[in-house]
């Protein structure tokens, strides 16, 4: 990895070396940043406002599944059933109880857990790729569930979600609904970044390295895989109360199998084991069909487009995108755009002495 | 109590179930020769039906030599797709490959919807008897002739791996990649080869189904149900595979007699299987017939 300092990478001390931002500038930056996303509702329009909106609460999702795939190398294909079990969840709690949204949420995030916990746990001891077996089974047994529970989802009918509030106050629209989603990105955000620099966080990364050298250092391998497994739940499950309540009502379609795929595709072109990539594989990835759409828009009229039927079959090339992307990213830059954004940092900053 | 609906259940569960054990069998192959776990098995059975239709509604061209071009085609892709999209792989963490083959399996099936429609399409039928009789029971001849070819198919992998010396090759390939290497095993041949059978034999699987019940994209719900049958039988072994895929399509259609009977769930013989998973995955791991995973350090 290039080093973002002319002179090479020389920490003194330990606290420098799990800092969570390298330069003070990148800090300022990430400051300014998140200062910039506090007026986007004032200047930005609804469009763009609610792609945004829907990037904070799929990259929170998406964080989680990178903490499970990038961080402990297990795999989750079941991401969006946990997602739509956060989003159901919490439309029922705040449906049938007095606790109020803002509880709802977080409530929302343990539930998923612990549902998440039923199917992982059985898998998280075993090495290998059991995981992605019993969460593969999860995806349709909680799909099933869904639009069999009546009591809980509503049935094929779904289900209608509060708004949230506070002290009265209805976070309905998207310009008021955006300062909730930001604050709950940068909280999941800050939370990752800090658990990577703690102990737990390491031995993620030792389990996902070498497992072997990481069980004779002392580090508890099922315990550790289980855990990160509960941490993926969880911010599937927020990720999705967060949904819910943004569109005021869930439907039982939608978290299908070709959803978890996005989700892994996220991560994948953000880069894995990157908490600040998987922001950027988000936005890729959710506006990749906007761009798709547009290029249609662009091609309508002409012979390709009469020859292809583009218009009747976007569905279908949305998906190939969606896996043409995954091949793509992985067999050519397997690193994602984390990777290629800091070499680009570093090529700027190095200029022209770069080595 | 519905005795008759039991017994076609039951005997639907066998038959159904053999071609689970041959996807499962074609899945294990891929797994024990290159340690990749392959999403995209449903789709060589969706892809391999695809053609054998096309050639025979399309270009009219007779069963046997659309059958033959068909296994030619998936022989050719199977080893196109190992060298292009596999082999750059080899080295890469697991965990790369397996999304990779997630990510053909999506764009297969897009493509393929994209190419033939959602619509199921029959095949145009290929034997003069609609059905034979064996004993008491009346019996599709598509089925019978599903059975017929499904104990070939394993009858040719035994001899295969037991009696030649490619099969042996893959074996030990298998066993240990660094001493088959020493000993003058080519890995890319072997990888390649393992992929091209199993793309050959599941497009055969996708035939015999879309000859009983028409192909359609449903075809590739077939890799996924290929699962629970390896679960059971144990990831590595292919003996397992097939005994797996048989118990997994008796138990499905027992857990729709069940539903249908006293339950009125609904939708069981599609979810069972996951259930079993778990519960597989729970109290034997490793399965019936896989390796358990002993580590010395």
């Amino acid at each position: 990895m290039a080093s973002l300092r002319p002179s090479g990478d020389f920490r003194t001390s330990y606290g420098a070396d799990t800092a969570i931002f390298d330069t003070a500038a990148a800090r300022w930056a990430c400051v300014l940043a998140v200062a910039l996303f506090c007026v986007a509702p004032l200047v930005l329009d609804r469009y763009l406002l609610s792609l945004l909106i829907q990037i904070g609460y799929l990259g929170i999702a998406a964080l989680g599944l990178n903490i499970l795939v990038g961080f402990t190398g297990q795999i989750s294909i079941g991401h969006a059933a946990f997602f739509g079990f956060g989003a159901f969840a919490s439309a029922w709690i705040s449906n049938n109880t007095p606790i109020p949204v803002f509880f709802a949420i977080p409530l929302a995030g343990v539930a998923t857990t612990a549902v998440g916990m039923l199917f992982g746990v059985p898998a998280a001891r075993l090495k290998g790729l059991y995981l992605a077996i019993a969460t593969l089974a999860a995806q349709y047994i909680l799909q099933d569930f869904f639009a069999r529970a009546q009591w809980f989802s509503g049935g094929v009918a779904g289900t209608p979600a509060e708004p949230f509030t506070i002290a009265g106050f209805a976070f309905d629209g998207d310009e008021s609904y955006f300062y909730v989603v930001l604050a709950y990105v940068v909280a999941s955000y800050l939370l990752a970044a800090n658990l990577m620099r703690k102990r737990d966080g390491r031995a993620l990364v030792a389990v996902r390295d070498h497992y072997l050298s990481a069980e004779m250092m002392g580090i508890n391998l099922t315990k550790y895989r289980t855990l990160s497994f509960g941490i993926s739940s969880f911010f599937a499950g927020i990720g999705g109360a967060l949904y819910a309540h943004y569109l005021g009502f869930v439907s039982v379609e939608g978290f299908t199998i070709l959803f978890s795929i996005q989700f892994l595709a996220m991560i994948i072109i953000g880069g894995l084991g990157s908490v600040m990539g998987t922001l950027m594989g988000t936005a890729f990835m959710t506006l990749l069909p906007e761009v798709m759409e547009a290029i249609t828009r662009l091609l309508s009229g002409t012979a390709l487009e009469a020859a292809l039927d583009l218009k009747g079959n976007i569905s279908y090339l949305r998906e190939m995108a969606i896996g043409m992307v995954i091949i793509l990213f992985l067999i050519f830059e397997p690193d994602g755009l984390a990777h290629r954004w800091r070499q680009i940092k570093a090529y700027w900053k190095l200029y022209p002495f770069s080595y | 109590m519905d005795l008759t609906l039991l017994g076609q259940l039951l005997l639907n569960g066998v038959i159904v179930g053999t071609l689970y054990g041959v996807v499962a069998m074609c899945f294990v192959l891929i797994y024990k020769a290159s340690q990749v776990v392959n999403f995209a098995q449903g789709e060589f059975l969706l892809i391999g039906a695809w053609v054998c239709w096309s050639m025979l509604t399309t270009y009219q061209i007779p069963f046997v030599w659309s059958f033959l071009i068909t296994l030619v085609f998936m022989l050719v892709f199977g080893v196109l797709l190992q060298i292009v999209v596999l082999r750059p792989l080899i080295g890469e963490p697991v965990i790369a490959v397996i999304m990779v083959t997630i990510g053909l399996s999506i764009v297969f099936q897009a493509l393929m919807k994209w190419m033939f429609g959602v619509f199921a399409q029959p095949f145009p039928p290929i034997f003069e008897r609609d059905s034979v009789t064996i004993g008491a029971l009346e019996v599709k001849t598509v089925y019978v002739m599903s059975m017929i070819v499904s104990v070939i198919i394993m009858a040719g992998f035994g001899y295969f791996f037991k009696a030649t010396r490619l099969g042996l090759a893959m074996r030990a390939t298998a066993f240990d990649q660094q001493v088959a290497q020493s000993m003058g095993v080519s890995i890319h041949q072997v990888f390649a080869l393992s992929w091209a059978i199993s793309a050959m034999v599941s497009a055969v699987a996708g035939v015999v189904i879309g000859i009983v019940s028409g192909v359609s994209s449903g075809l590739s719900f077939y890799g996924i149900k290929v699962f629970p049958a390896v679960i059971l039988g144990g990831l590595d072994s292919i003996v397992g595979g097939v005994v797996g895929g048989i118990v997994i399509g008796v138990l499905e259609n027992l857990a729709h007699y069940l539903d249908s009977q006293f339950l009125h769930w609904g939708n069981m013989i599609e979810i069972a299987p996951f259930y079993v998973l778990i519960v597989i995955l729970m109290i034997k791991p490793y399965g019936l017939f896989g390796t358990r995973d002993i580590e010395r350090v």
